[in-house]
């Protein structure tokens, strides 16, 4: 910066002098809590230093005291946006540690759900680029269709944010007629919201000038920070944990990795738009060659009988029992299992000494790893748009704080 | 490329510094020794056969028996689409060891977090705080020794499972 000299003094050089301005913890223009000290110039930002943790419920040390059943409530409350992928990548990761073979109906309705989530999840993330790009109209469009996702969620599980859906070996019940018609009714009305919800941005002059440039990175530097998800593919490169590593019959299905070019916050929009459309096509696909069998599989040790069992039949008592109090030991292992997740490559490392609960458990969780390239991306930018680059990142409070 | 490739590689150039190769449910698990562990990530970065440039993750963990705290670093190659996982032991007592930032931009908070929670001292890192726990605390909660429940607690009687 260079200096200027002073109006009253010409002789004189003033001093450059930057402003102090604290941002968060709970701006409501960060939608979460995350606090940011920017250093000013003016509207430029200099410099700025993010601190986490405000939300910090150490479910890594929970999760050693924790039965291996019990440990799936604490998934849902990292990436909120979307808890059913969190929750079966856990259940995933304990099948993969127990060698269990799954039935394909049960990955098919696994897909089904977690590509749901995903919607939600770029849905709510999209939704509130238009919000900060000062289009609220979209987003309001955009939660109604959210909550056609939650109810079906509510009627599969019983419950519509921290979903806890599924079980070890597969799920609590099988999808009932109501939850059918209620994934039809969303897959007719979506498309047609959505498309609407794209024609108001996506060609918008305004949105495009707003965006277009704004919070980029390089394919380089997304790597060399361990971006994944979306936010990697808007910098250009095609990784897809569904595709790289597929898991629950993800090899089955017939879909496209959107990729973008320039990594900023037009790119990331579009490529999460593009991924919705992908993720209705799955479940359509998913829907269409569902095989018959059963929803959930027999590891009586893990899932729990149903109640008339119980009551009738010494062996599933014995099984309740052991589930509910959670005195199922587990083979001794270290296993990792990725899955993509809403923000990208969500990742459980689990190290079992041979007893009830986890040894170790680490959570590799996207939002932590990139949001620690915030402050390269917003330097130089105005402070409107570090709000936009925060929200296009999509950083979830919960997943970013485990 | 395979995985003994991998193998292969690592030892032209450092084979004293192997001390276990293992195979976790398909996943490559080398233990090396602690000294040259960040010469050998940055040897594997640029080498053309392995090219492990994409950092997954990066943790700790502790093992209270051999009194030794593991460093743990995910390696993956995007493009042939291999994975490794590198463990190297320190003592429980003083870990140190050197800090990936060099080769990896993201182990700078991955980094912090083993030492907020591990207390692993990563020397010429940056900026190593705190980063998810507040900069008062004094423990580092992940370790084994710092249980979940307070045991002097008098009002749970556990007597019938033990916990």
């Amino acid at each position: 910066m260079s200096n200027t000299p002073s109006i009253t003094e010409p002789n004189k050089v003033e001093e450059k002098q930057y402003a102090t301005l604290n941002l968060g913890p709970t701006h409501p223009a960060t939608h979460g809590i995350f606090q940011n000290v920017l250093k000013m110039d003016g509207e430029v930002i200099v410099s700025s230093e993010p601190t986490i943790g405000y939300i910090h419920r150490a479910f890594e040390k929970l999760a050693e005291r924790r039965p291996y059943n019990q440990i799936t409530p604490l998934t849902d409350r990292m990436n909120y946006c979307s808890a059913p992928i969190n929750n079966i990548g856990w259940h995933m990761t304990v099948e993969k540690l127990l060698g269990i073979e799954i039935p394909k109906r049960i990955q098919y309705l696994r897909v089904i759900i977690m590509e749901l989530a995903r919607i939600t999840d770029h849905l709510v993330c999209n939704a509130v680029i238009g919000v900060d790009t000062g289009a609220l109209t979209g987003f309001v469009y955009m939660f109604q269709q959210r909550e056609l996702v939650y109810e079906i969620y509510e009627e599969i599980c019983g419950a519509r944010l921290t979903t806890n859906v599924g079980r070890i070996g597969g799920f609590e019940r099988d999808f009932s007629p109501k939850a059918w018609a209620k994934i039809d009714k969303f897959l007719k009305e979506f498309p047609l919201v959505m498309k609407e919800f794209e024609n108001l941005l996506k060609r918008n002059r305004i949105f495009m000038d707003r965006t277009i440039g704004c919070g980029g990175i390089t394919a380089e530097k997304a790597l060399n920070y361990s971006f994944s998800g979306p936010n990697l593919r808007a910098a250009g490169v095609d990784y897809d944990v569904r595709v790289a590593k597929p898991y629950s019959s993800y090899e089955d299905f017939d879909f496209i990795i959107p990729v973008g070019s320039n990594g900023d916050v037009y790119d990331r929009f579009m490529v999460r738009q593009e991924e919705m459309w992908q993720s209705l096509s799955i479940i359509k696909q998913a829907i269409k060659n569902l095989p018959e069998g059963p929803y959930h599989t027999e590891v009586p040790e893990f899932y729990l009988p149903p109640k008339e069992e119980v009551y009738n039949n010494m062996e599933a008592l014995i099984y309740h029992f052991k589930i509910v109090m959670g005195e199922t030991d587990v083979p001794k292992g270290e296993v990792y299992h990725c899955v993509e997740g809403g923000n990208g490559e969500l990742g459980f490392y689990l190290i079992s000494d041979g007893g009830r609960t986890p040894f170790r458990l680490h959570f590799r969780r996207p939002c932590f790893i990139y949001y620690q390239a915030y402050p390269e991306m917003i330097k130089g930018s105005m402070l409107s748009d570090a709000i936009l680059t925060m929200s296009s990142m999509n950083v979830i409070a919960g997943e970013l704080d485990a | 490329m395979e995985q003994e490739r991998v193998i292969e590689v690592l030892k032209e150039k450092f084979e004293g510094e192997i001390l276990q190769i293992e195979t976790h449910y398909d996943f490559l698990t080398l233990s090396l020794k602690k000294d040259k562990i960040v010469e050998i990530i940055h040897y594997l970065y640029h080498h053309p056969d392995t090219k492990f440039q994409y950092l997954t993750t990066l943790s700790g963990i502790h093992y209270p028996d051999l009194n030794q705290i593991a460093v743990m670093y995910q390696l993956h190659n995007l493009v042939s689409n291999q994975r490794i996982r590198i463990k190297t032991y320190l003592p429980a007592d003083n870990p140190v060891t050197k800090t990936l930032t060099p080769v990896f931009l993201s182990a700078n908070w991955m980094e912090r977090e083993t030492y907020d929670f591990f207390g692993v001292r990563f020397e010429g890192h940056p900026d190593l705080r705190r980063i998810l726990n507040v900069d008062e605390m004094i423990i580092f909660p992940l370790r084994k020794e710092y249980p979940l429940e307070d045991q002097t607690r008098e009002d749970k009687n556990d007597n019938m499972f033990g916990r």
